[in-house]
């Protein structure tokens, strides 16, 4: 069994209207994890699901999910796959249960009551079965739509902006879901543009702006750089240069002289906090305040999407 | 092959008339029945036979095909086209469904709708009319390629539209005049001459004339014709079907 069940290789998209979704995109995702592929809105999240979904065309590149081509194995490729779309998108008209039976069918999959009836319990639409989708309430539609992508027992399951516009009992059983389906080795990648959201569950994530992923790292290593933290030091009186007790460590002078900088990692022993304090202490530099700056996954995410204008 | 894709979106169609059995069964088999009892028994009776067939009965093909064109056509290009104008249809887009599995599905099952419907009026006649069929099963055969080629036919505008009005241009503007002066309530030899010519570009005087010998043994151009012309139709459909999927037109970007 490969690694990756899901390889985007130098994918690029141009739509009819000349606007140019993806440039380029390389994405691997293993299998099993929970990725959140990150991005403010029109940064091409759906374009790129939706090419490996086969809603879209390729261009450019190639897809490849378990082994299969997107386009020359489509059978192979898509049978993995189960997609929440953004958009409410459903037959208002049909009931629960029959469009379950539906996307089960049409996944290629025999009927399997027992199964579909635990999906629809596990997403509280047990006592919603026989209910008409268009008497359902929002929150209540979209659990149809994780329902359905989830009716042919799919290795992969998208969900794009899953909790936009969701209530938060809907997004505790979400996640609450989400952990099951992990736990049964099933591999989960959804699109935000809240950095929360991906903090809070993914194992991996991926920043994707102006359709170029800017950064693909897991999670514990942009906590790192989250736990990156600026030690702001304010000067009774300017300085010109750093005195020589302080010879050793990385300080920056701030331009009028006034402001000492010491960058830092939070909670780690050798981050040499209270030797720099003590090494000011004894310069005899006095201090007029002291402050402490943590750079969170936002800044980074601003900072990142803002070089990439 | 995958067979449950097509058993799904096949039951799931039909299952979608079932839900509004009033407008898809009832509300057809009303409106043709109203002929029958205008023309075949209110007014028919004052009428002249047709190559020895009393009016009320000469009517019943006519009237079927004027019937069955109209709903294939409507039926086939809601049923796709309402998936795609709620965006629904993005999940049979992403299943593992060829081209060709999604239109036996629905295709198919407008077409069976559009045979059952006929299979209705057809009982529904006897109430009002005699008559008798004299090949059931070319009777049959006719049918079946009828509905399943005017059931593509709105699959394509189901497809190609992209309005609710332009969905209802075609069977209402084109095919409904087409079938009316396709010879259902006539023979086309009681046209003058000239109109008799231009009569013959009408593609449903074939359908029409092809499916009355099926019932009287008497038709306005030979049965082999009709026959000719039908499968002409179907195949053309079908070749346009697979260029729409082919090409991606007004199906993905
Ligand atoms: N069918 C389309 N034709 C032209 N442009 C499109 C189409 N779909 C999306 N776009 C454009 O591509 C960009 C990326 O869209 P999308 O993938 O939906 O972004 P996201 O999901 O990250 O918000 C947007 O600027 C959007 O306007
Ligand atoms: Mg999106």
């Amino acid at each position: 069994m490969e690694n990756h069940i899901i390889d985007v290789r130098n994918l690029s998209k141009k739509y009819p209207s000349g606007f140019h979704a993806l440039k380029q995109v390389n994405l691997q995702i293993k299998r099993g994890e929970i990725f959140a592929l990150l991005g403010p809105n029109g940064a091409g999240k759906t374009t790129l699901i939706s090419i490996i979904c086969g809603l879209v065309n390729v261009d450019e590149g190639q897809v490849v999910v378990g082994g299969f081509d997107v386009v020359k194995q489509y059978r192979q490729a898509r049978k993995q796959i189960g997609l929440v779309p953004q958009e409410l998108a459903i037959d208002v008209f049909a009931f629960v249960w029959n469009t379950m039976v539906f996307s089960r069918g049409v996944f290629g999959k025999p009927r399997d009551d027992a199964y579909l009836e635990e999906i629809l319990k596990a997403l509280s639409l047990w006592d919603k079965r026989h209910a008409k989708i268009q008497f359902l309430s929002g929150g209540m539609k979209r659990r149809v739509l994780i329902a359905k992508a989830l009716a042919h027992e799919p290795e992969v399951l998208f969900l794009d902006e899953p909790t936009a516009g969701v209530d938060v009992e809907l997004r505790r059983d979400m996640w609450r879901l989400v952990e099951k389906l992990r736990q049964r080795g099933t591999t989960i990648i959804l699109t935000t543009h809240y950095i929360e959201e991906a903090e809070e569950i993914a194992d991996r994530i991926g920043i994707i702006n102006h359709g170029e992923i800017l950064l693909v790292e897991n999670k514990q290593d942009l906590m790192k750089k989250l736990g990156r933290k600026q030690l702001i030091l304010q000067l009774q009186h300017p300085i010109t240069q750093l005195p020589d007790e302080l010879n050793g460590f990385v300080l920056q002078l701030g331009e009028n002289g006034k402001t000492l900088t010491y960058d830092y990692v939070d909670n780690q022993p050798t981050n040499h906090v209270t030797e720099v304090l003590a090494a000011i202490h004894r310069s005899g530099i006095e201090l007029s305040d002291v402050q402490t700056k943590q750079s969170t996954l936002e800044q980074i995410f601003v900072s990142l999407v803002e070089d990439s204008k | 092959m995958n067979w449950y894709a097509i058993k799904a979106i096949y039951l799931s169609e039909l299952h979608r008339s079932w839900r509004t059995p009033l407008q898809s069964i009832a509300s057809p088999v009303l409106s043709t029945s109203l002929y029958f009892i205008v023309f075949g028994s209110a007014i028919g009776s004052a009428m002249t036979e047709i190559g020895g067939v009393s009016y009320g009965a000469f009517i019943i093909p006519g009237l079927i095909m004027l019937m069955i064109l109209t709903e294939s056509t409507s039926n086939a290009s809601f049923g796709i086209y309402m998936p795609k104008w709620s965006g629904a249809i993005y999940e049979v887009l992403s299943a593992p469904v060829s081209a060709f599995e999604i239109v036996v599905g629905y295709v198919g099952a407008a077409a069976t709708k559009s045979i059952i419907l006929a299979m209705l009026i057809l009982l529904t006649a006897k109430l009002f009319v005699d008559y008798s069929i004299l090949h059931p099963l070319w009777m049959l055969l006719f049918l079946v390629l009828t509905c399943i080629t005017f059931s593509m036919l709105g699959f394509i505008l189901g497809v190609v539209a992209d309005g609710f009005e332009k969905l209802q241009v075609i069977p209402l503007m084109v095919v409904t005049p087409l079938a009316f002066l396709g010879g259902t309530f006539y023979s086309i030899s009681m046209l003058p001459e000239f109109w008799q010519k231009v009569t013959l570009f009408n593609p449903v005087v074939y359908l029409v004339s092809g499916f009355r010998w099926s019932f009287y043994g008497t038709a306005d151009v030979s049965m082999t014709l009709s026959l000719v012309m039908i499968s002409t139709f179907l195949i053309m459909f079908m070749v346009f079907i697979w260029w729409i999927f082919k090409t991606g037109y007004k199906v993905k970007v």
